[in-house]
């Protein structure tokens, strides 16, 4: 114990233990007050395993897991397939326009996911635009959640397939190319195996999307049950919290699954680039590029049409009985919250960015940047991976159950703005850890060594060595918390106060009264400023490139 | 006692030890070397030495003090590692005053004098709003160098501190390091895997492997009396051969090539010649097919019109043969 | 870092002070503001004196009305008592009532209102409620208020199942509003695909349906069940909300809806081609009542609203959106075309209905629910 504190300063255990507590409180604590009802009955006593007996002996309820399932695996696998090949048309082909395709591909995260929904049901539902064209699809129901699914998780397995494509060893295809092997040979032999734990990953993560997803299946899922509507089916039509509570831990399988497969595929995955890798320089092929270009465009077109779709349905009058042009759908009723909820919405979404990006980066600089106390930061690693399988609605409804508890000291946040920030910095946690663990990890490790040795405080490196030099990774993560709390609904939707409407809900409120055009029109808003602080980081991190290239510029032409 | 002991140090990381009781004792002013192949242990004793890691067993002494178990930060030392850990967000000079700004007994006035004063000893002054980035590396090595000397520390410990450079800067700041360590007169203990390196700049070298400590003495001491085959084999080159049961060995320049008529001690059967400028090698294996080099001067190897397949008759000067126990052969 | 940590420790809890104190200065916590003089109250509460505590102050309220009704209620309300300060948390029966169960240890509404009875026997059940008699009690209807002594829940209005038809897409099937007017009008084989209905099991005019039609037909008979069955052949889905019909059939999604007749009449009255068929053989109906929540401090400011909720000019604006008020009086909006709203509503039996909510619903979920997986 001695020789270990002699490491790991007094301070750094404090901050450490203080990070892993915070964490516990608002995950471990909710979700034990909310999941220890799966096994009481309804009148409070212990049930053991007679919820979940009912639940699989009942057909209704149990047939929502396979149906789950298959709504999962085919739009992940389609997901996936798409993802892959977009992110391989703007890293391994000579396509024009790839920004452009880039950022056509992101606009699905900028929206709340029943949008997605919602503009289906005007290209596709009964009085959607292709289907007056007489292409009718069934819609409500399975195909409309599959679509729905892959219009949500297309972005997250695109962005995660683009950084593993961009990072690679041109030295090896010059190998292969020198060998005289195929386009396709290279393709097997190189790039499957060296992106195949990106496939893995982008799997699990788009499964999950999909598995814990309640905002498509409850707008166009039809009579088609899934575990998300079931849990709303449990809580809010039958206030069954006992069962309700069930639906959630099944809701945790494709986390708990993913996890274990995560070790194994983590612990295998070491970096193939080395510091002599050199760039890959893509050959040319007319035919390829030609079919990759024709690709992207239909998925760009496919989703630009989603959103005039959107735009149509807020400018005119009564879709589609009349047509007339009107802006008045963004006079937003003061009913459902009305515009002040936007405001609300952004000044909530500060508040997430600014503090969760704070926590997130503290807490992967101290899992990532000290040593000992194995066994605490090995619990603080579990911790930080579960949000990422978490479903909203579980959040929202544990929170009630934990905060709202008058002996709970925490008792004073729930209502307030603060719990809806916690709910959202907790809920988005996992992918800004692991932007900042990764952002981390660049940096050498040595800068803590150095800065000891001169009896540095550590705060201090922290904050002017670590900090600016992760700058990137930082403003990512501020700009990825703000967005998902622009459009996070599920957990906030049982959390938000009277005092404080927030601008999703209020689209899900729109949305069940009837008035998709107020729903499609505050949408718009919402995508207006996510693409802006976008566009705003894009602009940020190229000058922060530009400096950093400028010197070296600088530094060739003095050596010369 | 000396400035700073190191008594029996064992490391261990779960099963594998990486130091086996590891003895040393260092001297005010010296420069020490530990050298060793990779993955022998010798960065992690550096890390131990400067508290950034803790021994499993066994203690640190520093100028009479038991540092065992006091933090990096309260050992007072300088350090360069290998990637020179320069903070890449701050000039030249905020890089060297970034520790000074915490010694607040020092008026801003003094800080920024000492700061100047060391740029100009590691003759950086010029380049002092640079960014790392902007430096060659033999300048960014400087920078470190000034970095982990401006706040007067107790000891400096260099971590293979000129491996990244390329061979020609090597050799000149190999120079200018030791001046430095000279004029300042601070104890230094260095880590690195280049024989050369620690023969032309260490007061002393401990010479490591697997863990332990295979010899430490004072480079001429371990060039001419290597105490293991190890360090016969890792500094220098060395011939090992069988002899009606024992182990021999002689450096390739003692070994003598003598006439067919004279007296000789071995025939060997020449395999290839190699041209090394002032000296050249010849390789020769034995009739059990033990290979043998020998260095001689370029002009005598002229006179002997040597070429390959040919016999060759060797001597084996007594004073130069060294002998080891079998069973520790290479 | 100990000090990064605290710093930013601090810097959260002083913002979330801060953001606490903005809301609490603007817009004060319902249970911070009440006033120490008010005596807990366990027993059955009698109607305060218009002291200054009943006229001042800020109350948060819990409702399952619509939207935009809630905007306009409240002006009036506002109008009468300017110094008490609303704070709405509107959501949808289900969401409501659950959120409230879920707070029952520590309530954070003050009352609810506008919502549905069946969800008030719940929570009353659960001793959620207390017992509260406003001003003007007597006025109400008997089967518009809790059987309780001085009741616990006070219905305000009524809604029943209606018949959402879209005349537009009605007419490109061949048919007319004429050939839609009761329940086995909806079996017409021409119809099959295009009836959207809510879900009992997530909705409480799912349910409201589902038992009036089992009452029609004798509650226990198996012959509710045929026709449940036979409707089934012609459902295209079940959905989660008990208004999404009706914004389906205005919107063209479906033809039919079977939604309640307020939410056909306000798509209609924002230019959807629909008409709201109230079925000739009776509507199953619930009500939406109000009620005041257990705490350990009354807010004096939540009985005022509680008495305003039920006055002559709060029945008026009801009587707007609702054919069926609980004081009996008919309703008066556009639309409306039944002589006597109230016998339309069947003689509803809620004891029977609430005792046996979970046999309707597994037992519905069993035949139709599950079976949505095979399609």
């Amino acid at each position: 114990m001695r020789q270990r504190l002699a490491r790991l300063s007094f301070a750094q255990l404090i901050t450490l233990l203080a990070l892993l507590v915070i964490f516990t409180v608002i995950l471990i604590l909710p979700l034990f007050a909310l999941f220890s009802k799966a096994f009481l009955n309804s009148s409070g006593e212990f049930a053991g395993l007679a919820n979940y007996v009912k639940y699989f002996s009942t057909p209704s309820l149990s047939s929502s897991i396979l149906n789950t399932i298959d709504i999962s695996l085919w739009s992940t696998v389609i997901s996936v397939t798409l993802g892959f090949l977009y992110a391989y048309a703007l890293t391994r082909t000579n396509i024009r326009c790839k920004p452009f395709f880039k950022y056509m591909a992101l606009i699905p995260i900028f929206i709340p996911t029943i949008v997605h929904a919602l503009g289906l049901v005007y290209v596709f539902g009964r009085q959607g635009i292709i289907t007056r064209m007489g292409f009718e699809v069934a819609l409500y129901g399975r195909v409309g959640i599959i679509l729905s699914e892959i219009i949500f998780t297309f972005p997250q397995a695109f962005l995660m397939f683009l950084v593993a494509l961009e990072f690679t060893d041109g030295r090896l295809y010059e190998a292969a190319d020198s060998m005289g092997a195929s386009g396709l040979t290279k393709f097997f032999k190189i790039t499957l195996p060296e992106i195949k734990y990106t496939v893995v990953n982008v799997f699990f993560v788009c499964f999950t999307l999909a598995f814990t997803d309640f905002g498509a299946p409850k707008v166009i899922g039809g009579s088609f049950n899934v575990l998300a509507t079931d849990i709303y089916k449990q809580i809010a039509g039958q206030f069954n919290m006992n069962m309700g509570a069930v639906v959630g831990t099944l809701l945790l399988l494709p986390a708990v699954l993913s996890f274990i497969v995560g070790r194994v595929v983590n612990s295998k995955n070491a970096g193939t680039v080395s510091a002599k890798s050199t760039k890959l320089v893509v050959g040319k092929s007319l035919k390829r590029d030609t079919f990759f270009f024709v690709f992207c465009s239909l998925i760009t077109l496919f989703l630009l049409f989603l959103i005039a779709c959107l735009f149509m349905g807020a400018l005119s009058s009564y879709y589609p009985y009349d047509m007339s042009f009107t802006l008045r759908n963004f006079l937003f009723d003061n009913s459902s919250g009305g515009i002040k909820s936007y405001f609300n919405s952004l000044q909530m979404s500060i508040l997430t960015a600014v503090f969760g990006t704070i926590f997130a980066f503290v807490y992967a600089y101290m899992m990532e940047k000290t040593s000992g106390f194995n066994t605490l930061r090995r619990y603080g690693k579990l911790l930080s991976v579960l949000p990422l399988a978490l479903p909203g609605m579980v959040i929202g409804i544990s929170f009630i159950f934990f905060f709202n508890s008058p002996s709970n000291p925490l008792n004073f946040i729930y209502g307030t703005v603060t719990i809806l920030v916690v709910s959202n910095i907790l809920h988005y946690f996992s992918v800004p850890f692991f932007t900042a663990t990764g952002a981390l990890k660049k940096l050498d490790s040595e800068y803590e060594s150095v800065s000891e040795s001169m009896n540095i405080p550590r705060w201090k490196t922290f904050l002017r060595v670590s900090v600016p030099l992760s700058l990137p990774a930082i403003l990512e993560i501020f700009m990825y918390y703000f967005v998902n709390s622009m459009v996070t609904v599920s957990a906030v939707v049982f959390l938000y106060s009277a005092q404080f409407r927030i601008a999703s809900i209020s689209i899900t409120h729109m949305e069940e009264a009837g008035n998709f055009a107020q729903a499609a029109a505050m949408s718009l808003l919402i995508l207006l400023v996510n693409v802006c602080v976008r566009a705003l980081y894009e602009f940020i991190v190229k000058m922060i490139k530009k400096r950093n290239n400028d010197d070296k510029t600088r530094q060739v032409k003095e050596s010369t | 006692m000396s400035f700073l002991e190191i008594v029996q140090i064992t490391k261990r990381f779960d099963r594998q030890t990486v130091l086996s009781d590891v003895s040393a004792q260092i001297e005010k002013g010296e420069l020490v070397c530990v050298l060793g192949p990779s993955g022998c242990g010798k960065t992690t004793l550096l890390r131990i030495i400067a508290g950034l890691e803790t021994a499993t067993q066994g203690q640190i002494i520093i100028d009479e003090q038991d540092c065992t178990l006091l933090p990096a930060r309260k050992r007072n030392f300088g350090i360069v590692f290998q990637s020179y850990a320069l903070f890449p967000n701050m000039t030249v000079l905020e890089n060297v005053a970034f520790g000074l700004k915490q010694k607040k007994q020092l008026s801003r006035e003094e800080r920024e004098e000492r700061t100047v004063d060391i740029l100009r000893l590691v003759d950086l002054l010029e380049h002092k709003d640079k960014y790392p980035r902007q430096l060659s590396g033999g300048q960014q090595q400087r920078t470190a160098l000034a970095r982990a000397i401006v706040l007067e520390p107790l000891y400096l410990l260099l971590d293979e501190p000129l491996s990244a450079l390329d061979a020609k800067v090597r050799v000149k700041l190999r120079g200018e390091i030791s001046a430095l360590q000279k004029s300042l007169g601070i104890t230094t203990v260095m880590v690195t895997h280049d024989q050369e390196e620690a023969l032309t700049m260490a007061d002393r070298i401990i010479v490591m492997n697997n863990a332990v400590v295979e010899q430490i003495g004072r480079p001429r001491e371990i060039y001419d009396n290597p105490a293991t085959p190890f360090v016969a084999n890792f500094i220098g080159t060395m011939n090992f051969y069988d002899h009606q049961g024992n182990l021999f060995a002689i450096r390739p320049e003692k070994v003598e090539l003598v006439g067919r008529t004279e007296s000789y001690d071995m025939v060997a059967r020449v395999k290839a010649l190699e041209f090394k400028g002032a000296l050249t090698r010849i390789y020769s294996t034995l009739m059990d097919k033990t290979e043998i080099c020998v260095d001689i001067p370029s002009e005598v190897f002229d006179g002997e019109k040597l070429h390959e397949d040919a016999l060759v008759f060797l001597r084996m000067p007594q004073e130069h043969l060294r002998e080891y126990p079998l069973e520790k052969a290479v | 870092m100990r000090r990064i940590l605290s710093l930013s420790l601090s810097l959260l809890l002083v913002f979330s002070g801060l953001i606490l104190a903005g809301c609490s200065t603007s817009q004060p916590k319902a249970e911070e503001k009440a006033p120490e003089s008010q005596p807990s109250t366990t027993t059955p509460t009698t109607p305060p004196p218009a002291s200054d505590e009943a006229v001042k102050g800020s109350i948060t309220v819990y409702t399952a009305l619509e939207d935009e009704q809630v905007t306009e209620y409240l002006a009036v309300f506002n109008a009468q008592y300017p110094d008490i300060k609303v704070n709405v948390v509107r959501d949808s029966t289900g969401i409501i009532t659950a959120r409230l169960l879920a707070e029952k240890d520590n309530p954070q509404a003050d009352l609810v209102w506008g919502t549905a009875a069946s969800s008030m026997m719940v929570l009353d059940d659960q001793n959620m409620l207390e017992p509260y008699a406003p001003k003007g009690i007597e006025r109400i209807l008997p089967q518009f208020k809790s059987d309780k002594a001085v009741p616990t829940w006070v219905g305000i209005d009524a809604w029943e199942t209606a018949f959402i038809v879209n005349t537009e897409e009605l007419a490109k099937l061949g048919l007319t509003v004429s050939d839609i007017q009761d329940y086995d009008d909806l079996l017409n084989p021409a119809l099959a695909g295009h009836i959207v209905m809510s879900n009992p099991a997530s909705s409480g005019t799912g349910f409201l349906t589902v038992s009036g039609v089992l009452q029609m037909n004798g509650k226990t008979s198996e012959a509710g069940w045929d026709y449940l069955t036979a409707l089934h052949q012609n459902v295209d889905q079940y959905v989660h909300s008990g208004s999404k019909p009706a914004k389906m059939a205005a919107a063209g999604e479906c033809v039919i809806g079977i939604s309640f007749g307020y939410a056909g009449i306000s798509q209609k009255a924002k230019g959807a081609p629909v008409e709201t068929i109230f079925p000739a053989s009776g509507s199953g109906w619930d009500m939406e009542a109000n009620a005041l929540m257990k705490k350990s401090q009354i807010n004096p400011a939540a009985l005022t609203f509680l008495d305003w909720a039920i006055s002559d000019e709060a029945m008026d604006l009801y009587k707007v959106n609702y054919p069926i008020i609980a004081t009996g009086g008919n309703g008066t909006y556009e639309g409306y075309e039944i002589a006597d709203p109230l016998k339309q509503l069947i003689d509803n039996d809620f004891v029977w209905a609430a005792n046996n909510r979970d046999d309707i619903l597994n037992k519905w979920a069993e035949k139709y629910d599950s079976k949505s997986a095979a399609q």
